[in-house]
């Protein structure tokens, strides 16, 4: 992919990104953070290209220690979301509360 | 890359939006998080099955299955008073896999040579400063003021020198280059963070967040992936937009923050009339008559532990036919939102819970509002008095309310050193003692009341 799609994206992603964040209301704005901090848990998608690909020495340890950050940052940041929003109630709800 | 593949990538990028925008109301938040997971599977079960080589499967497989044990157990057991710092941990090791995923890509050359090096700086930077705020929001860590200027010195002489070994390192391609690189990077946001206080934690922990976010975007114009660059510009936007908002809700600029704190000025002026206590029998009776009553949160009444007696309060007054409603200060607690989260925990109806703007054209119309371990957000001398330190912020208007009670330990400042002219206020009452011990105490009256 060139450059220049990449800064295409790059720039769609920035405008999309504001107008679906700026909408979300400061009551949810903790889970906001801890659910957009799993999301940069995607760098996962990197770290497992790159130890699936390499062969061995500096390199593996490198590539394992970012599998192994960028897990524990993604699957805590998504369990601790759903803990966080699992407490959010309202009378107005209908149906049974978990 | 494979067509199928993009496809896949762009459906998971798709859901990724979609999630955020679910975040947006708390009637569908839980299941926008969801939508979020799903994002992630297809992104990972799509890299997997689209990948040529595959070796050390059992290896990364152990790996995989340790850290989501860790993250598993971490984000169960943490107190959410403790969030913040939870949050913190991800993030910098967030930052910290994205430095390294960007110095272990088979040496690139030109632009990406520059991203990667960008990147490898971006995320140590995020790594060592997620690591401070984690130690210092867990109060193991403590820095007197009077080092605060040798680290913020330090700190930019350190990030000159990454700048200078990036600069090298793109010269000569020296892996020992990378890894110094990356350890002062590192060493710099730990140097840059130290001197921030607890009360600016929640505009920093944005920051650093966008700035892992960032450096997640940067990694996907290194290894040619768009899904990278879109997830991780979205957590920069979110990182942007909350680190804006948390400045301005403490009228300070972001810079600010960064590089010193206001200086206090003694100036006592204008804290109006004596101080007049109250006692718990008082508040109860002016609680139980009244229509509409209003209380304002801060981060003291978590400290005290008080938020299940905050909840008796409410739901006794609920009893008496008491309209009781929350006002939440865009800073009280220390992240974003932090404080509607723990009054959720203490299961407070979220349509209870309203924020500045909402709430403070309803003070006119209240009868009483219960102040709990909230200073600086109450100072009516952020509206009036033009050389106070506090001026400009916007505040929680309680001062417009028919009484104002103020739950305190004792007649300390807040954090900006400022005297709080609400406390002298005439139709201001100090109830004194711990947030725990005093709400108990209330608690007891007014069901001695019923």
């Amino acid at each position: 992919m060139s450059p220049i799609a990449e800064l295409y994206i790059f720039v769609m992603a920035v405008l999309a990104g504001f107008q679906v964040i700026a909408k979300v209301p400061s009551i949810l704005h903790t889970p906001l953070m801890s659910a957009t901090n799993a999301i940069h848990g995607i760098i996962l998608v990197g770290a497992l290209i790159l130890a699936l690909s390499i062969h061995s020495g500096a390199g593996l340890v490198i590539a394992l220690l970012a599998v192994f950050f960028a897990t524990i940052n993604l699957v805590g940041g998504f369990v601790v979301t759903d803990r966080i929003l699992g407490m959010f109630r309202s009378e107005r709800e209908v149906g049974p509360k978990s | 890359m494979n067509v199928l593949q993009q496809i896949l990538y762009m459906v998971s990028a798709t859901l990724f939006v979609l999630g955020v925008r679910f975040l947006g109301s708390p009637a569908s938040a839980r299941r926008g998080n969801a939508l979020l997971m799903g994002g992630m599977g297809v992104a990972l079960l799509t890299t997997l099955v689209f990948i040529p080589h595959f070796s050390h499967v059992a290896l990364i497989v152990l790996v995989v299955a340790i850290g989501s044990a860790i993250g598993v157990v971490s984000a169960r057991r943490v107190q959410m008073t403790a969030m913040p710092q939870m949050v913190a941990l991800f993030n910098g090791l967030g930052g910290g896999a994205a430095a390294l995923v960007a110095a272990g890509g088979t040496a690139p050359s030109g632009l990406a040579d520059w991203l990667a090096r960008l990147t490898m700086i971006l995320g140590s930077v995020s790594f060592g400063g997620s690591l401070i705020a984690f130690l210092k929001l867990q109060e193991w860590l403590n820095v007197r003021p009077r080092y605060f200027l040798g680290l913020r010195v330090a700190g930019l002489v350190m990030l000159a020198m990454a700048v200078i070994d990036g600069l090298a390192g793109h010269a000569s391609g020296s892996p020992a280059l990378s890894v110094l690189l990356m350890l002062m990077a590192a060493v710099t946001g730990a140097l840059l963070t130290l001197p921030i206080g607890g009360a600016d934690m929640p505009v920093v922990i944005s920051l650093l967040n966008g700035l892992t976010g960032l450096s997640a975007a940067a990694t996907g114009f290194v290894l040619d992936n768009p899904l990278l660059i879109i997830a991780g510009t979205l957590v920069g936007a979110s990182g942007t937009i909350l680190t804006q908002q948390m400045s301005r809700a403490m009228h300070r600029s972001l810079g600010n923050v960064i590089w010193g704190q206001k200086v206090v000025e003694s100036e006592g002026g204008g804290s109006g009339g004596p101080v007049q206590p109250i006692t718990p029998e008082d508040v109860a009776m002016l609680l139980r008559y009244a229509r509409k009553v209003v209380i304002v949160p801060g981060y003291g009444l978590a400290v005290a532990r008080a938020q299940m007696e905050v909840k008796q309060v409410t739901d006794l007054l609920h009893g008496f036919g008491v309209d009781v409603l929350f006002g939440i200060h865009p800073v009280a607690g220390r992240m974003p939102g932090h404080m509607n989260v723990l009054l959720a925990e203490a299961n407070i109806d979220y349509d209870q819970l309203w924020e500045m703007e909402r709430i403070n054209p309803r003070f006119r119309e209240t009868d009483v509002v219960l102040v709990i371990g909230a200073n600086d957000v109450t100072n009516p001398a952020a509206r009036t008095q033009v050389g106070s330190p506090l001026y400009g912020m916007p505040i929680l208007n309680v001062d417009h309310a028919g009484h104002v009670i103020v739950l305190k330990r004792s007649m300390g400042r807040g954090f900006a050193g400022v005297d709080n002219p609400l406390y002298g206020d005439p139709k201001t009452r100090m109830l004194f003692g711990d947030a725990k011990h005093s709400l108990g105490a209330l608690v007891r009256e007014l069901e001695g009341t019923a």
